[in-house]
């Protein structure tokens, strides 16, 4: 038995890198310590799609990689408005190679984040972003704030090992001392932990970033008696718990950049830790959901100078979220054929952009069978990243960290059949070429 | 038996996290093809919220039949179904020109139904359709 320590989890934007993971005798992890349950599921595998396949009259056919690769190639050389989307449960090294197939076939190329934390990249553009580390965080933060976010669930460790629970440098002990404040819309799990729970009207949260900034910049006398559910009362207290504190994050979640005003809640909340410099330190960070949804965003600013939803059609980076969202090109039925890595549009897309999805041809890349698998024409079975293939990946705090081969596998990379897919697509222009 | 009108929200569950990448299971549907609401909108639609009873959820995109469960620390009128495809059944894919869909704050209408759950796979076949 071999026993890896500090092994770095693919799941969420936390990538915990403190995990402990057992190796048998025939080559299979046996057990895996430290990691959440979600961490643990995804680090111990289960139902792989076994083979390469292509689908022939509604069913898929088992085939080689060479096969499955070649009628990919022949897909994307066809379409005249590909899509490529996923590129966040993958490695830096791959979102790489998938940027220069984008380029090569003048496709659009978009990532989880437009379902996700789309929102809060564009009011990061606007307005700036005041953050930090999570180390940082970890030693100094006194006052943990999550807006809208759900730790317990979505990121189960990330107070155990970045923020209220955590023990730091300056704050030795742990949640003695700091104070956690949960605004969210329901009582969740994390709320029930908090040591002040605000719970705003749904859609309200534009609103309650207004009233505290209103109240740190010294305007109190403007908010009314209660702000979308929120007394005045308890904005005056947590404004006044803020004021008091020596160092403050807001970690921020789907429930503002999914709701009411979008980007301009998430402007607002960044607007709302300036205030609050008025007074002490305060900082503030996007939970990023996918390990390296992150990552992506950062490849594609390198290589194209913009972060997600771009159209390369043009022959030049064009980039309008709304417009080259991948549910946009979908919803209005633009594009023509869709490549799918390590990602599940069936599952996550609302219902008007699948029923497109389903109509084009799909090619997926992916370990796993999942709900995109039910149309997909071409299936490529990858190896997971983190577990059976190594790569660079970069935490929600956009600290770049290299995830690791733990264990052998019988399948391919996901950048080499990315690059493979180039290759072949290359290839394939060069001879119409002649 | 009427139904109730509510603001249905939709998101992360641990069961939903740790079933993420084992969509076509049993355990992924038990745990996103789920309802949860407040007691008082349970009382409303004369529902016990064990999971055993079915409601269907419509809304401007469409409609799904998902089961009832009561949830803890909803206020009245707040409805949630674990981010997934049941969920985005019924999530309008107008993006409103900013790229992402509505997945939260949707107006949705909820009756009880004793129509049945569909499937992950009937879903599916429902697109290609």
């Amino acid at each position: 038995m071999a026993v890896y320590t500090d092994v770095l989890c693919p799941f969420c934007g936390c990538i915990c890198d403190d995990i402990v993971v057992e190796v048998g005798e025939d080559g299979k992890i046996t057990k895996v310590k430290g990691a959440c349950a979600i961490g643990r599921s995804k680090i111990m595998g289960h139902d792989r799609m076994e083979s390469p396949a292509i689908r022939e009259d509604g069913e898929l056919r088992d085939c080689s990689y060479d096969e499955a690769i070649k009628r990919a190639a022949e897909i994307l050389a066809d379409a005249r408005r590909p899509l490529l989307y996923g590129w966040s449960s993958t490695v830096c090294e791959t979102d790489r190679a998938g940027v220069e197939l984008a380029v090569e076939i003048g496709a659009i190329i978009d990532n989880t984040a437009s379902v996700c934390h789309g929102p809060s990249i564009l009011a990061i553009q606007d307005v700036g972003l005041p953050s930090c580390t999570l180390g940082q965080i970890r030693n100094r933060a006194d006052i943990v704030i999550y807006w809208g976010s759900n730790p317990v669930f979505a990121h189960p460790n990330h107070m155990k090992r970045y923020s209220y629970l955590s023990k730091g440098r300056f704050t030795p002990g742990g949640k003695k001392d700091r104070k956690m404040v949960v605004v969210d819309v329901r009582e969740t799990k994390s709320a029930k932990l908090a040591d002040l729970f605000v719970k705003v009207r749904p859609g309200g949260d534009f609103l309650v970033f207004s009233a505290l900034r209103a109240i740190l910049r010294g305007h109190e006398d403007v908010v009314p008696d209660e702000v979308a559910g929120v007394e005045k009362k308890d904005l005056l207290s947590l404004a006044e718990m803020i004021k008091n504190a020596n160092f403050i994050i807001t970690f921020f979640g789907m429930g503002v950049t999914h709701s009411g005003a979008r980007h301009n809640n998430i402007a607002n909340a960044i607007e709302f830790t300036r205030a609050a410099h008025l007074h002490t330190k305060a900082t503030i960070m996007p939970m990023r959901g996918h390990y390296n949804v992150n990552g992506f965003n950062q490849v594609c600013t390198w290589l194209l100078g913009y972060p997600f939803s771009i159209d390369l059609s043009q022959g030049y980076p064009w980039y309008n979220p709304g417009e080259t969202g991948a549910v946009d090109v979908l919803v209005h039925g633009e594009c023509d054929a869709a490549l799918i890595i390590s990602s599940d549009p069936a599952s996550h897309f609302p219902a008007d952009a699948v029923r497109h999805l389903a109509r084009i041809p799909v090619i997926q890349i992916d370990p796993y069978p999942n709900p995109t698998t039910e149309f997909a024409d071409v299936v490529i079975p990858s190896a997971i990243c983190g577990v059976e293939a190594e790569g660079s990946v970069y935490r929600m705090d956009s600290v770049p960290l290299r995830v690791r081969k733990i264990v052998d596998s019988k399948f391919m990379a996901d950048e080499e059949i990315i690059r493979r897919i180039l290759e072949e697509v290359r290839a394939i222009k060069e001879k119409e070429g002649e | 038996m009427g139904g109730v009108r509510v603001i249905l929200i939709s998101g992360r569950t641990l069961e939903q996290g740790t079933n993420l990448e084992n969509k076509l299971s049993d355990e992924y549907m038990n745990a996103t093809a789920v309802c949860e609401l407040s007691e008082r909108e349970l009382e409303k639609l004369g529902l016990k919220g064990d999971g055993t009873e079915r409601v269907r959820v419509r809304t401007s995109a469409g409609e799904i039949v998902v089961a009832a469960k009561k949830g803890e620390g909803y206020p009245e009128g707040v409805a949630f179904i674990p981010m997934g495809p049941w969920a985005n059944a019924v999530v309008n894919g107008n993006t409103k020109g900013s790229g992402m869909p509505f997945f939260k704050g949707i107006e949705a209408e909820i009756e009880p139904t004793d129509d049945e759950i569909p499937s992950i796979y009937d879903l599916m076949r429902r697109y290609k359709e």
